[in-house]
């Protein structure tokens, strides 16, 4: 990879634009008949961005802008990760990637798993994962997570005649069903979703139609530059204002309404939508991947007794007790809100998922210094 | 010093080596403990500054000494032993003290080291030496067995004597933050020769002895250059926290005025480096008074290493120990680098 190929994007950090478009948010959350306006971006990415770029302390007051379950690390359920460390307890070689192996189980993370000599790998991509299995003798089973951007990879290789021992573990998440389930949680009264720009390349953003329909909720599809961020929000706060819901499309260098039906038709082959729960946050109707019957001497659950019941009589540690990932990413509580934040969780030491991946909200914040609302500094001596 | 509270794990990590919050409350807590004054004048171990510098009843003499780590030893733009002449140069000029009378080094080499390797490593030093105008006067050798040190470990001390010592914890509201060239540089540059991406990069470590810089700087700036660091390990973000703790202010970072490489960059986001705590090994922090800002900036432009200097930031009342970085878009605090980001370094 050339480094020159990222300079690319630099040009959406014109601050001078940026400063425009802050001035166009405040304008529309004044022009509201009502306040505060609650949105919800449901993506990682954005909220690596809001956080970098320190947006939260531009934005105006009256606008909320509240991070929503767009971390598939986090929410991956206990069960799944308890699935994974009980097959490297019981000597199946699992290749994951690294955020998951720290995500804490119900007694054992992997990573815990492989300190105590289980058979376990870090992968960077399923590619890489399936190479693995080709060096080896042994069952190789890849413990897969993400949304369906990664679930889409996954089928590829599913699709691409893998290794004989080669099986994988499918934690993938689907996200649209999820926004269906926190646009009716009573604790956020959001009015208008900002979508993941890169999700939607694939599903094309006339997945969210029916969704506004049901919803009377807008959604508006925006990018992770920091310009493509504030376009997102000024462009959702301009629809939520016309009292006329509906999808734009904020991010139409990448996203068209169709989407990448080359990718959705594989997404599809390959995994079949089911009910599952999303650690933290509920039950989500057809929002867990997993492989279709076909496929069904490729997935590790049909291929493995995986005996969960020495995991479950385990009390988890008090201080997990006290962890509030789930409601940090049903989008109810900030990271400052847990007494853990920044004291006893760490990124070195985490105690909830959150806290663990690159995604995490609580890794986020505690990454670009840990409270964002700045807006009250002034400069020179006092 | 309350930030330091949570480091009191029964055994010494990584993260007590990356030159941040951790390593601070190490030396507070074990390092500095029970060891006599130096006098009033002086500045011991407890100031926890870049050395020491004892009152001789004229002028001071400042003395300062530092280990070296690296990984590869020979690196785009340097080697351990340009490194370890340069990094104690510039921690003595860091305390105002620019004309370096020696240095000392001491080495410790893994059995089976290459001589041909040993030799080249040390003709770098001898360059870097006549470079900077001074010498190696005294050594030590050591040898370990094979896998007990990672190649070879540099010791360098060095001594000078000056009128006057510019402290890291002079700073007051109102004061300018001044950095002498673009940021993150080294670190980036060693880290992109290590990574697995196995990116083409034209990175280059700025190692550089910063002494005949810093007495430019003060022949212009005097008693009004208030505060003095470099930022290596933990980069500009640790050099700030470090100098906005002990001086009791805040400081605003104008992040958009921050000199910084687009490849370092570009590079830093491939890789989730933030620039701001990547080390530099060629580059000094000023804390200045404002009415001496411009002037001393322009002497700073007018030395060779330094013609990429700029005024990033402004010392202020609020949030005394905390770095808040104004991105332009909006501000945000800046967070210090935690955890074996990057294991030997420098």
């Amino acid at each position: 990879m050339k480094s020159a190929d990222a300079f690319e994007q630099l040009k959406f950090r014109d601050p001078e634009r940026a400063r425009g478009l802050r001035d166009a948010l405040h304008r529309l959350v004044q022009r509201a008949d009502h306040a505060p306006v609650s949105v919800m971006h449901v993506c990682g990415s954005h909220e690596q961005a809001i956080a970098k770029f320190g947006l939260r302390a531009a934005f105006p007051d009256e606008l909320k802008v509240i991070m929503g379950p767009g971390c598939p690390v986090c929410v991956t359920d206990v069960p799944e990760v308890d699935e994974a460390v009980a097959l490297a307890k019981q000597g199946v070689r699992i290749a994951s990637y690294g955020d998951m192996l720290r995500v804490p189980g119900t007694s054992q993370s992997l990573a815990d798993a492989k300190a105590e000599g289980a058979k376990v790998d870090v992968v960077y991509s399923v590619t890489q994962a399936a190479e693995l299995a080709r060096q080896y003798d042994e069952e190789f089973v890849f413990f897969a997570s993400g949304f369906e951007t990664t679930a889409v990879a996954t089928a590829a290789v599913l699709v691409d005649d893998p290794p004989d021992n080669f099986s994988v573990l499918s934690a993938h998440k689907y996200i649209p069903p999820v926004m269906e389930i926190v646009a009716e949680m009573p604790e956020t009264k959001i009015e208008g979703f900002l979508a993941a720009g890169h999700a939607a390349t694939i599903t094309g953003s006339a997945v969210f139609e029916k969704f506004v329909e049901r919803h009377e909720l807008s959604v508006v599809i925006a990018g992770f530059e920091p310009l493509d961020v504030l376009a997102g929000l000024v462009k959702l706060l301009e629809v939520i204002n016309s009292g006329v819901p509906r999808v734009e499309n904020a991010f139409p260098r990448c996203v068209t309404r169709e989407g990448n039906v080359q990718a959705q038709n594989l997404l599809w082959r390959v995994f079949r939508p089911t009910g599952g729960r999303w650690r933290g946050i509920a039950h989500v109707p057809n929002g867990n991947l997993r492989l279709r019957d076909e496929f069904a001497r490729y997935d590790t659950r049909k291929r493995f007794n995986i005996d969960l019941s020495a995991i479950w009589s385990y009390a988890p540690p008090k201080l997990v007790q006290q962890c509030q990932c789930g409601d940090i990413m049903a989008g109810i509580a900030s990271p400052t809100d847990c007494q853990l934040f920044g004291k006893e969780c760490t990124p070195e030491s985490p105690v909830g998922a959150c806290m663990v991946s690159a995604e995490g909200t609580c890794k986020i914040w505690h990454q670009y210094g840990g409270r964002p609302d700045l807006r009250s500094m002034k400069r020179g001596a006092a | 010093m309350t930030r330091n509270v949570r480091f009191v794990e029964d055994r010494i990590t990584l993260k007590y080596g990356t030159g941040g919050g951790a390593m601070r409350a190490l030396i507070e807590q074990v390092f500095a403990q029970g060891l006599g004054d130096i006098g009033r004048e002086g500045i011991g171990l407890s100031a926890m500054d870049d050395g020491a510098a004892i009152w001789l009843g004229d002028q001071y003499l400042v003395i300062t000494t530092d280990s070296h780590v690296v990984q590869p030893i020979e690196f785009p733009g340097g080697d351990i032993g340009r490194l370890a002449v340069c990094g104690t140069i510039n921690d003595l000029a860091m305390m105002g003290a620019t004309q370096p009378l020696a240095l000392t080094c001491a080495a410790i080499i893994e059995d089976g080291f290459a001589r041909d390797d040993l030799k080249r490593i040390w003709s770098s030093i001898r360059a870097t030496c006549e470079e900077a105008g001074t010498t190696v006067v005294t050594g030590d050798t050591k040898v370990m067995g094979h896998g007990e040190i990672d190649g070879l470990v540099l010791n360098t001390t060095g001594v000078a004597l000056t009128k006057r010592v510019v402290s890291d914890a002079g700073l007051r509201p109102g004061d300018r933050i001044l950095v002498t060239g673009t940021m993150g540089d080294h670190g980036l540059a060693i880290m992109a020769t290590r990574n697995e991406l196995a990116l083409e990069t034209q990175l280059e470590s700025d190692v550089a002895p910063l002494h005949t810089l810093v007495h430019r700087a003060l022949e212009v700036g005097g008693e009004d250059v208030v505060a003095l660091k470099d930022p290596t390990r933990g980069g500009l973000s640790s050099a700030l926290h470090e100098m906005a703790d002990k001086s009791g202010v805040g400081i605003i970072l104008d992040e958009p005025e921050i000199p910084l490489r687009d490849e370092v960059r570009a590079v830093g986001e491939l890789l989730g480096i933030d620039p701001l705590v990547s080390a530099n090994e060629g580059k000094a922090v000023f804390g200045v008074r404002p009415d001496a800002a411009a002037s001393v900036l322009d002497a700073i432009r007018s030395h060779p290493l330094g013609r990429n200097a700029a005024i990033v930031g402004e010392c202020v009342t609020d949030r005394p120990g905390f770095v808040v970085l104004d991105t332009g878009f909006g501000s945000r605090l800046l967070a210090e680098a935690e955890g074996e980001l990057l294991p030997r370094i420098c």
